[in-house]
This record gives structure tokens, C-alpha cells and sequence, in this order.
């Protein structure tokens, strides 16, 4: 029982000592707090919860990106050439948004982000750069699109992250929100989406990307973290053209810890190879009960 | 308690039930064109409260002339009906604000009040006009006012808590709404029958 005792004190050590709270807020949809623990300054939307982390930041790398989600995101780059026109769904502290400014400095980067909030606790603590061309919106994901869809914008590179651990916006995870993400989704671009499903909902989820989008690639280097979804693309390139892309880019994303060649090979291509059944009920507007699948 | 008004109070329950059920299904309705920001159950919540006000008033102001159990039939057959285009239209009508109102608060506001504000205040009119069927004694109405209170309260509880925790679950949302909808017809026919036939029985006992 000692034991038991001792070794949970432990593991709550690393968590609770060392942790410093240097900004805390209510906003209208969470609670925000940014935590410095040593070298690593982190987003999180709730208090008691260890999954509800959205982003960090090493303070004296702060190119250098934290979570393998964010890394993966990065395997968009082996379907496309130079993205030009950039849309990010979910801000947290905008790292990707940053990263892909650095890399792209010409793109045009819109940021989407339903939390007033968020948005300054980004720009005030993580950095958040904003010029003429990386803008941020405060905007419901689904309406952004709508307007967008309706305005005939058209996005090469379309980034879904506006899920996190805790919590699921139904109404961004059915097959009518996926019509309208294609609906903007210029001709060879691609669509990378950081989910967090599990258990049932893992299934319904593919299964609705697959209606929408046909074959899709799961991203997953890590059997115990999320995947990325990337969807959207004509074809799979060629092993060639990974091989060229890999070559052109690695180097470049090397300060950033991500890794091309690891990622080109941890590619999973549904086609042929689907692994939810082929009768799993596709969510829709009418059907959405994402977050009450996610528990079971 | 006799039979007629045990039948009063288990239609005042149902449609306490269909309401909230509808209340939170309008959420899931509203959210592809308006999100769901907090501004949304702000729209919502505000156009239910404001039409069960006026429905109260009404089936207060109805239950003056010639109330009967025929009528509050029929209360609930037009509240059935009125149900519907919330099916049938919610998709042109939602696309026609949205493309016309760019600021979601009153977007949202519209769409709810152009979906939910006559069903609801057909509804709302059941409270009074029941409490008008069941009082006999003044000295009791308001017991009898606290007793229907309670039973069409606790009707909103459940149909809020089994709508968002297993039906949407197993339905799609249109299914649950053409549920309601049935079923507020279904008892509003109910109604009618039961005062036909008590007019028939009571025909009866006078000629004998």
C-alpha cells in the first residue's frame, strides 16, 4: 500500500511542483491557463486534466515543435508542392500557423478560431505571428467555411484542428461539413485533419471521411497518439515523388523536429486496407453524436 | 382522481416532454449554419421563453369561452401540425438567412424564431387551458396549478435528459422531431375521442 502511495506521489510530481501558472483566464467557452514548467511553456483548457493541453513551446527552441501531432501535420507537405493559400481550422498557440509561415513566407494563412481569447493568449505568450498575409479570425469553423464556400475561396492546404482531447464540435465531424471543406479545397490540394477519436467513434469518423472524400491516409507513428487524417488528394504520389518531396524538403524541417522520411513511411493508405466495418453509419448533420461515441 | 383528468395530466407531461425535446434538438438544427457558440442557446432559449409567455396568455384567454376537452384536443392536433415544417423547411429557411444576415447572433435569432416561435406558443397554451379543465374548487386551483406545474416540469426534464443522452444516439434529429410530432397528434386525437364519447355517455344517461 506504501508503495502504491509512494509511486503515485511520484508521478503526480513532475506535474505539480514544477509546473508555474504565469496566466490564467475565464474565457466564454474555458477556462485558459499557460504553464511554465522549466524550459516548456504550455496551453491548456483545463486544470485537473492532463489531455487538455493544446500546444507548447520550448522557450529557448521555440521553432522546435513539441507534439507529434503538430509534426505529422507536416506529412501534408508529400502531397503537395508550395502551398500557396492556407486555411487553419482551431488555433491553440499557433504553432502551426508560425511553422508554416517560416517555411512558406509568401503563403496566405488564414486562422480560424472560435475563442476570442485563445487568440491573445497566443499572440501575448507564444509568439503568434500575424502580417499581412497570416490573418486570424474569430469565427466558428463551419460558418467560416460556409462564407468561404460561398465567396468561391479556394484553399491548397487545409488544416482541421479544432478538436482537442476533452471535447469534440459535433458539427465539425459530419459528412455535410466535409462537402463544404471540399467545396473550398483547391484542385490538388489536401486536407489534414488532427483528430482525437477513439474507441467507436474512431470508425465512424473514417467512415465519414470516406464518404466524402473516397480513399483517405491515416498518419500514425506512434500506436498510442492521435492520427492525421489527410484526405482530399487525386492520387497517392507515386513512391518516386515522395522520394523527390522528401529530399527537397527534410533539411528545411529539420529545426522544427520534424522528421519527412519518417513520416513517408508511416503513410497508411485505406485503399485496399479500411479497417472499420464497411456498414459503420456515416455522421451527419442529422446524426452527430460524436462526443457520446467517443466515451463508448 | 378520475379518468379525464389522469388523461390531462399525461398530455400535459407529453408535450412538457416534446418541448424541451425540440429546445435541445434545435441546438443540433442551428449549429451547421450558426455554430455553436454560446449566442446560439441564447437565440434558442430566448424564442422558447418568449413564445411559451405568449402561449400562456392565449391558452389563458382561450380557456374563457366554452373551455372543453375537445378543444384541448385540438391545441395539441394544430401544435403537431406546426411541428412539421421544422422537418420540412429548416433547410431553404436557414439558407436564406444565412446568406442574407452575416452577423450569426441574429442570424440565429431569425432561424430559431422562424422555426420554434409557433409550435412553441401553441404549446405554451396547454399549461392554462389544462389548469382550467381540472379546477372544480377555487380553494384548490392552486394546488391543482402546482400539480400540473409538476407534472409537465418533470415531462420537460425527461424529454431534455432521454432526448440528449440516448436518442440522438440511435436517431437521426429529423427522426425524433416527426416523433414528437406524431406523438402530440396522436394524443391531441386521443382527446377528442375520450370528450366524444363522455358527450355520447352523457346524452345517454340524460334521455334514460
Amino acid at each position: 500500500m506504501f508503495r502504491i502511495l509512494m509511486l503515485c506521489l511520484l508521478m503526480t510530481l513532475p506535474f505539480s511542483s514544477l509546473a508555474e501558472v504565469i496566466h490564467k483566464e475565464r474565457s466564454l467557452y474555458r477556462n485558459i491557463l499557460v504553464e511554465k514548467t522549466g524550459d516548456l511553456l504550455c496551453l491548456k483548457f483545463n486544470e485537473k486534466n492532463r489531455k487538455s493541453t493544446q500546444s507548447c513551446m520550448y522557450e529557448s527552441k521555440p521553432k522546435k515543435l513539441v507534439f507529434n501531432y503538430t509534426k505529422m501535420t507536416f506529412a501534408s507537405l508529400l502531397f503537395i508542392n508550395d502551398p500557396q493559400n492556407v486555411l487553419i481550422i482551431g488555433l491553440g498557440g499557433g504553432s502551426l500557423s508560425n511553422t508554416i509561415h517560416e517555411l512558406y513566407p509568401s503563403a496566405h494563412i488564414e486562422n480560424v478560431e472560435i475563442d476570442p481569447a485563445v487568440i491573445k493568449v497566443a499572440r501575448d505568450y507564444f509568439n503568434f505571428i500575424e502580417t499581412d498575409n497570416v490573418t486570424s479570425k474569430v469565427q466558428d469553423g463551419r460558418i467560416f467555411i460556409k462564407r468561404a464556400a460561398l465567396k468561391k475561396q479556394k484553399y491548397d492546404w487545409i488544416i482541421l484542428d479544432a478538436f482537442n482531447g476533452d471535447y469534440i464540435p459535433e458539427h465539425l465531424l459530419t459528412k455535410e461539413f466535409f462537402a463544404e471543406v471540399k467545396s473550398v479545397l483547391a484542385d490538388g490540394g489536401i486536407v489534414a485533419a488532427n483528430t482525437f477519436s477513439s474507441s467507436k467513434l474512431y470508425q465512424h469518423e473514417s467512415a465519414t471521411y470516406f464518404d466524402v472524400f473516397g480513399d483517405f491516409v491515416n498518419v500514425v507513428t506512434d500506436e498510442n497518439s492521435n492520427r492525421i487524417i489527410l484526405a482530399g488528394f487525386e492520387t497517392m504520389p507515386s513512391q518516386k515523388l515522395l522520394i523527390e518531396r522528401v529530399n527537397k524538403l527534410a533539411n528545411k524541417l529539420i529545426p522544427y523536429d520534424v522528421d519527412l522520411q519518417l513520416l513517408s513511411e508511416h503513410l497508411f493508405y485505406t485503399k485496399g486496407n479500411q479497417d472499420w466495418p464497411a456498414d459503420t453509419k456515416v455522421l451527419t448533420d442529422q446524426y452527430s453524436p460524436a462526443n457520446l461515441l467517443n466515451y463508448q | 382522481m378520475n379518468k379525464i383528468n389522469a388523461l390531462i395530466y399525461f398530455l400535459a407531461f407529453s408535450s412538457g416532454f416534446c418541448i424541451m425535446g425540440i429546445e435541445l434538438l434545435g441546438g443540433r438544427i442551428l449549429a451547421p449554419y450558426f455554430g455553436s457558440s454560446v449566442h446560439i442557446w441564447g437565440s434558442i432559449i430566448t424564442v422558447f421563453m418568449l413564445s411559451l409567455s405568449i402561449g400562456y396568455l392565449l391558452g389563458g384567454k382561450l380557456s374563457t369561452r366554452n373551455p372543453s376537452l375537445t378543444k384541448y384536443g385540438l391545441i395539441f392536433f394544430v401544435a403537431s401540425i406546426m411541428v412539421v415544417p421544422i422537418v420540412l423547411f429548416a433547410e431553404p429557411i436557414m439558407t436564406f438567412i444565412f446568406t442574407h444576415i452575416e452577423d450569426s447572433r441574429y442570424g440565429s435569432l431569425l432561424a430559431s424564431t422562424a422555426l420554434f416561435f409557433i409550435p412553441t406558443t401553441i404549446l405554451g397554451m396547454i399549461s392554462p387551458y389544462s389548469v382550467r379543465l381540472l379546477v372544480t374548487d377555487h380553494e384548490k386551483s392552486g394546488q391543482v396549478a402546482g400539480g400540473l406545474y409538476f407534472v409537465s416540469t418533470l415531462g420537460s426534464a425527461l424529454g431534455t435528459i432521454i432526448t440528449s443522452f440516448y436518442m440522438v444516439l440511435a436517431f437521426d434529429v429529423n427522426d425524433i422531431i416527426k416523433t414528437f410530432a406524431a406523438v402530440l397528434g396522436a394524443l391531441g386525437l386521443l382527446a377528442i375521442v375520450v370528450s366524444q364519447i363522455k358527450t355520447k355517455e352523457r346524452a345517454v344517461c340524460l334521455e334514460s
